[in-house]
């Protein structure tokens, strides 16, 4: 892109800089500001009367004596018990990627290694089952896991989560196996191992870059997960996401919003470093299946 | 790879998939044609002396109960929930017809049937965001794209956030800004003077919020994609355009946008597919007054103290079928590749 040739015309150097001023401010206001309001009182970040009052604090001075003030975050963490929330989300992250890595990988592997025709339509089922939004397998859910009294509890929750992550995480991990070549197993047959060990041995040592990408869409999904969660967990199981979706309905009738955006605020802290330490392999993941597409 | 081999290897995921996907898309559809039994009623008479006897009706609470766990199923319906007044509404429908004279009016009158009204707006979301959220990635990946080395790794950072947060707290760090209190909200009403200029107040200005929120969401991801795609354009290719004299627009249009189509259609496809699934901003926004779609239809069908299941079932087969429509074109296209590679 060296060439003269080229180099922009003047006019749309400063037309694209300005675009891109444009989509920087769109993309990461919304966050700063919410960051910047979850400090201040309720009449500050909702103004009414003037809406300086959310630059310059004045309410809050008022009521705190200074321009920021932290009763958002104690509202929610501690008098709502929002730490619960967080813990909740915690272990149903936690397991769903543990468990959706453990059983894609061994179900990728086997499509990306077998030539049979029944691992086209079995890719195809996962392609269409990935294509439903999963609310509408909620309504099958609820009549079995009230009769085995097993809802309302996290453990339903990950396995549903674990089971409606399969058909993305195949995909996924199916074309990153198809990367490694096959010769690698092959050889390792040769040698005189099945076809476990040498996925042990010979696959597993090599397959982590992928598998950490899958991981990383894994997380996302259970993390920002809230129709499937919000139906399934009772009240005192919630995650984070169905929780502050509770919040709005309980709190706007007392005037504690600043809850919810002190909960929101906190919610999004883990995605912004996730973003930050895997900008990487996140970029990686979102080509790697357009590519191929 | 052997049969068993591959058996063994699949069979966590394929259980996982079949247990908790396959079978309840097969209770749903089994849902759907059921209905919750009614009340078994009984007639009781009462008589008393000198006031006569008088007739009443109650609810037999065992025979209920009875019936309820000899059939737990409900009663056999048929298609009765598909076709009554909560979803496709045919005798409804029938009668609108009938009486409309004017297609605005027609189109009113459906607007006030439900599923009519949560399809409305799930496919007008689906087919006003999709293309926008194309066009405006390319443009984000060509402006990004002319950037100094070092500004591209720091805005490709912040692209992605709108994208990788969550969808329903996105829709409410939008949705507080915008609303007639928050800071822009507020800042536009004074800045107008209009204090109409609300967002609760008018059914047009929420569609429009729902769909810039929807283009905020999801433009990161067509911008990651063609970005990447930019990166392996051939020059070549471009500097024999400009050597032929083509001006910039030319050159994306000749050039570049044909190199990238392959992606604009795999992106397309992903986009249709989200964005029927719409959801969040509906909750995020509290819009549910002035726009729903299809899955919050189910949604709102299965919270709240009365689970109506045979009605939400209805709805996620109605939606199961959209989005069976919308995939057929690739599915065919693949089914066509496959043929031809073998």
């Amino acid at each position: 892109m060296a060439s003269r040739a080229q180099r922009m015309p003047k006019s749309l150097r400063i037309a694209s800089t300005l675009f891109v001023i444009f989509w920087f401010i769109l993309a990461a206001f919304p966050f700063a500001w919410t960051v910047w309001g979850s400090f201040k009182v309720e009449l500050d970040f909702f103004s009414i009367s003037n809406w300086t009052d959310g630059l310059t604090g004045t309410r809050t001075k008022a009521v705190y004596g200074s321009a920021f003030t932290d009763t958002g975050y104690e509202g929610a963490w501690i008098q709502e018990e929002f730490w619960r929330n967080v813990l909740n989300t915690g272990i149903v992250c936690f397991f769903v990627v543990t468990i959706s890595l453990t059983v894609g990988t061994l179900g990728g592997y086997a499509l990306s290694r077998s030539t049979h025709n029944y691992t086209f339509w079995l890719l195809i089922t996962a392609l269409i089952f990935r294509a439903m939004p999963p609310i509408t397998l909620v309504a099958g859910y609820l009549l079995p896991f009230f009769e085995w009294n097993v809802w309302g509890i996290l453990p339903t929750t990950i396995i549903v989560l674990v089971a409606i992550n399969q058909p993305f995480t195949l995909w996924m991990l199916h074309s990153f196996f198809k990367n490694i070549p096959q010769e690698l197993d092959e050889s390792a047959k040769v040698d005189g191992c099945n076809q476990f060990q040498a996925f042990r041995r010979v696959i597993i040592p090599v397959m982590w870059p992928g598998v950490v990408t899958t991981g990383l869409f894994s997380f996302l999904l259970a993390y920002n997960d809230f129709a499937v969660s919000a139906m399934l967990l009772s009240e005192s199981n919630r995650t984070m996401v169905p929780a502050i979706a509770a919040f709005l309905g309980t709190t706007q009738t007392e005037g504690n919003v600043m809850f919810a955006v002190a909960a929101v605020v906190s919610a999004t802290v883990p995605l912004f470093i996730l973003v930050m330490f895997f900008q990487r392999q996140i970029v990686g993941g979102l080509t790697a299946g357009a590519v191929k597409g | 790879m052997r049969h068993k081999t591959f058996f063994w290897f699949f069979l966590p995921t394929g259980l996982a998939m079949l247990l908790f996907i396959a079978l309840p898309i097969v209770s749903v559809v089994t849902q759907s044609i059921f209905a919750p039994h009614e009340a078994v009623l009984i007639e009781v008479e009462n008589c008393t002396p000198l006031v006569g006897c008088t007739t009443e009706t109650s609810v037999d609470q065992e025979a209920t109960r009875a019936l309820r766990e000899a059939k737990p199923l409900g009663r056999f319906v048929g298609l009765d929930i598909y076709f009554d007044r909560g979803h496709l509404a045919v005798s409804e429908l029938k009668e609108v017809w009938a009486s409309s004279e004017t297609w605005g009016g027609f189109w009113d009158r459906l607007y006030n049937l439900p599923l009519y009204r949560a399809l409305a707006f799930t496919l007008t979301f689906t087919f006003v965001v999709t293309p926008l959220t194309l066009i405006l990635g390319l443009v984000i990946a060509l402006a990004i794209n002319s950037l100094h080395k070092h500004l591209k790794g720091l805005m490709i950072f912040f692209s992605l956030l709108p994208m990788i947060v969550t969808p329903l707290i996105g829709s409410m760090i939008l949705f507080w800004m915008i609303d007639s209190r928050g800071i822009l909200g507020s800042a536009l009403i004074g800045l107008s003077g209009d204090p109409d200029l609300s967002l609760k107040a008018s059914t047009g200005l929420m569609w429009i919020a729902l769909m810039v929120y929807g283009l905020w969401h999801a433009s990161p991801f067509a911008f990651v994609v063609f970005y990447a795609g930019l990166q392996t354009l051939p020059t070549d290719q471009l500097e024999a355009a400009q050597i032929d004299g083509a001006t910039r627009w030319q050159q994306v249009k000749y050039v570049i946008v044909p190199h990238l189509m392959p992606l604009v259609t795999f992106v397309a496809l992903i986009q249709l597919m989200d964005n029927f699934k719409v959801f969040e901003p509906i909750v995020g926004f509290s819009a549910a007054a002035h726009a729903t779609s299809l899955s919050w239809f189910i949604f709102n069908d299965l919270g709240g103290e009365t689970r109506q299941l045979s009605s939400a079932s209805a709805t996620s087969v109605i939606t199961i079928i959209g989005v069976a429509i919308l995939l057929s074109p690739v599915l065919v296209r693949t089914w066509r590749d496959f043929k031809g590679a073998r």
